[in-house]
């Protein structure tokens, strides 16, 4: 299909353009960026007025629950919700049912994928069997069935010396390992933040320290076996600094926060929202504070939705009986966009943190609207106003903390391969 | 704007009673005047008033408890209900059914009020948010968050004993972090006025920031009991030794067990209190609990009145005569 697009605003952090124009697309490529293409003839034209044309959103953490847990959501149905959310590539954790850790459970996701044909899936491979956190999985193998990285999801290795050989195994293979830090003996039966809301409601508290002391002894670990790592939804200000001061020292590491941790606190578990039970938890104002200057300053190098879709009865028990994560790619894009308006953030700023550096992380070829490069992108319409309904997501999770919420921008197409699938109406 | 409270209805009437938190000094002095009222039923031949007749309550217990259970179940009775009692434990919340799908059934029976204890904190709160519009939830300790008629009776207790809460200092010895007991009389005392509140605790058992709940806290058992008028020691429990909370009994005994002797440095008509059951040699020595300082007994008899007095209230069958009418009587 070959399809023109006039007038939008492009802005491409990876390749620096920020201005009006138009985009040449066939056979799935990006012909042309701004540069007039004279000659040229579209069979579909979109015609815009200044909205904003953008590389298309790499997702570091969205889990589609298939296979395994159907009940919750399924391949088809996540496809759905990151098409309309502009999400062209996400990265799907390894804590499925089975596990990630074989070939085969890799090839089962691509099939469903290439049957859906909405968004592109990169699995992560598990580091140890069953996620189990003892033996290493065979890693060779699943990165050859297309894995793009390792990790043992949100199940800490409690291990050390397993921990030291999984990521010394993994530094063989060019990939980075994914770490989502988390002490689980700090941890406990944990269930919210560890602070004034905890001690009010009774609740048994996460400390700072189940991150941080996880942060530290990872950090140890990568210097001594040199592997690339990415730290997973940090959620503390100490957090932050940590991994700050180890770019500083020139440790590969990179980190993402997931998006609810830019808007949220321990404040709005209160009243035991349990849609607000999240993990790692909503801390501190302070906290909210340093992540959202960790990713000014670039200490943060990206922000994912970390979307994890439930069914209904995963939040309705009492708070500590319910399932943690949220069900947010469908506000990814307007809570980012909306960073701009209420904290100053720059477009460039916030477009690099959902495209061209997650894709870098994540070792794919993304993120870049320029010549040549697969015609991945989408358009935002900061003027379509809306409400959040947790009822109307397209998401088969319908959990959101943001029920309610209105949004100020809305993505109104989004194109894979050079292909519309999503057109809001 | 106010806020939304899930315990008031719209006209700010007690409507379910989950927590001592968020309700204001006039609802909680109205529970204690009205609790004033019941206090004699027990001692009349016929223990019994009608206030709710024709009512079914619902004893929903997914935790054990002897006294708690017992005195809602009193209580209940006193006011010609009819009472259910279920121990979840035993029922089908181990078959697989979800706390959902019992409330439902229960629903179905056409009861009217639900009594809940729950392991969960936040489970009474949740209950509430499930249950028809008609029918009302009082909590009957909900994980390590609340226990409001707990809190309500060591109200009614001190107030028996000390009628002005203003000038009062109030210590609660132990296991603050897990106590649901000291949370729901951290904020009864705060909203009845009391200026001095104190935890005594080793830190291991105290909560991060509680002192923001409006209590001064220390670690050291003589210095906290300083000229206090009240004390409520909290319950001890054996698991906390095995989780590496606290090295054994005996040092627990020995720093914060309450002695004659420690006693000494309170007020000479200071009350001891415990929610019971107590631990004796472990958080309270037998000579303290048996002694004539202690009203551990009372506050199991001021009970039954303080779980009438909510249940007609939240019901809202308040008795007949006017609130305060016996207030101060025997």
């Amino acid at each position: 299909m070959r399809i023109k697009i006039n007038n939008g605003h492009v802005i491409c952090p990876a390749t620096r353009v920020d201005g009006r124009g138009d985009v040449y697309i066939a056979d799935g490529k990006i012909i042309s960026v701004i540069d007039p293409m004279e000659g040229f003839t579209a069979e579909l034209e979109l015609t815009l007025n200044g909205q904003y044309v953008c590389p298309g959103i790499v997702d570091l953490s969205v889990h589609l629950r298939e296979p395994g847990f159907e009940h919750k959501a399924t391949i088809a149905s996540e496809s759905e919700a990151a098409a309309r959310s502009g999400v062209t590539s996400l990265v799907c954790p390894p804590d499925t049912w089975p596990v990630i850790d074989t070939p085969a459970v890799v090839e089962l996701i691509h099939q469903r994928q290439y049957r859906v044909d909405k968004t592109r899936i990169y699995p992560l491979g598990a580091l140890t069997k069953g996620l189990a956190g003892e033996q290493l999985t065979e890693m060779a193998a699943l990165k050859q069935a297309g894995c793009i990285g390792f990790s043992n999801a949100c199940r800490p290795i409690v291990n050390t010396e397993a921990l030291r050989r999984a990521l010394e195994y993994a530094a063989g293979f060019a990939v980075p390992v994914f770490i989502s830090p988390e002490d689980s003996y700090l941890k406990n039966n944990g269930v919210m933040h560890e602070g004034q809301i905890s001690a009010r409601l009774g609740l048994p508290g996460i400390p700072e320290t189940a991150e941080t002391t996880a942060i530290s002894r990872a950090l140890l670990l990568i210097e001594q076996t040199g592997v690339t790592a990415h730290f997973c939804r940090l959620s503390s200000a100490r957090g932050v600094a940590m991994i700050k001061e180890a770019k500083q020292q020139g440790l590969p590491v990179t980190a993402d926060v997931g998006i609810c941790h830019l808007y949220l606190t321990e404040i709005d578990v209160d009243g035991f929202n349990s849609q607000c039970h999240l993990l790692p938890p909503l801390r501190t104002d302070r906290d909210k504070h340093a992540l959202l200057d960790g990713l000014r300053s670039g200490a943060i190098d990206a922000v994912c939705s970390d979307h994890q879709p439930h069914d209904e009865d995963a939040k309705a028990a009492p708070f500590g009986a319910t399932e943690p994560g949220a069900s947010t790619l469908e506000v990814l894009a307007p809570l980012m966009f909306n960073l701009a308006d209420t904290h100053g953030f720059s477009l460039e700023r916030i477009l690099r943190a959902l495209t061209c550096q997650p894709a870098a992380i994540a070792g794919l070829d993304a993120g870049a609207l320029e010549p040549g490069a697969k015609a991945d992108l989408f358009i935002f319409d900061t003027n379509r106003q809306w409400t959040v309904k947790a009822d109307e997501l397209t998401s088969a999770g319908k959990n959101t903390p943001f029920d309610n919420w209105e949004m100020n921008g809305k993505t109104s197409h989004t194109i894979l391969n050079g292909k519309v699938v999503y057109e809001d109406p | 704007m106010t806020a939304f409270n899930p315990q008031l209805d719209q006209q700010g009437r007690l409507k379910h009673f989950l927590s001592t938190e968020g309700l204001n000094r006039q609802i909680l002095s109205t529970i204690l005047d009205y609790a004033e009222s019941f206090a004699g039923v027990g001692d009349r031949a016929v223990k019994k008033v009608p206030l709710l007749r024709g009512k079914t309550v619902v004893n929903l217990f997914f935790e054990p408890s002897t006294r708690t259970r017992t005195t809602f179940e009193l209580a209940a009775k006193r006011l010609s209900a009819d009472v259910l009692n279920i121990n979840i434990a035993a029922s089908a919340a181990n078959k697989g059914e979800t706390l959902q799908d019992t409330l439902h059934t229960l629903e179905a029976m056409h009861c009217d009020m639900f009594v809940v204890r729950h392991g969960n904190s936040g489970a009474a709160h949740f209950i509430a948010s499930q249950v028809a519009e008609n029918i009302h939830v009082i909590n009957a300790g909900d994980g390590s968050h609340a226990h409001p008629t707990q809190a309500m009776l060591d109200m009614f207790t001190i107030r028996r004993h000390k009628p002005d809460f203003a000038p009062l200092r109030v210590a609660i010895v132990g296991d603050i972090a897990h106590s649901r007991v000291a949370r729901s009389e951290i904020h009864a005392l705060n909203v009845l006025g009391v200026s001095d509140i104190r935890v005594i605790a080793p830190k291991t058992l105290l909560p991060k920031n509680i002192e923001n709940l409006g209590v001064r806290v220390f670690h050291d058992l003589a210095e906290g009991l300083q000229d206090v008028d009240v004390i409520t020691m909290l319950r001890l429990q054996r698991e906390r030794i095995k989780n590496a909370v606290l090295p054994s009994e005996h040092e627990y005994f020995s720093c914060f067990g309450l002695t004659e002797k420690r006693l000494g440095v309170a007020k000479p008509d200071v009350i001891v209190m415990h929610p019971g059951p107590i631990n004796r040699g472990i958080e309270i020595d037998s000579q303290v609990a048996d002694g004539e300082r202690s009203v551990i007994l009372q506050q199991v008899s001021h009970g039954i009145a303080i779980r009438m007095a909510v249940m007609a209230m939240v019901m809202g069958s308040a008795p007949s005569e006017k609130p305060g009418e016996k207030a101060g009587g025997g």
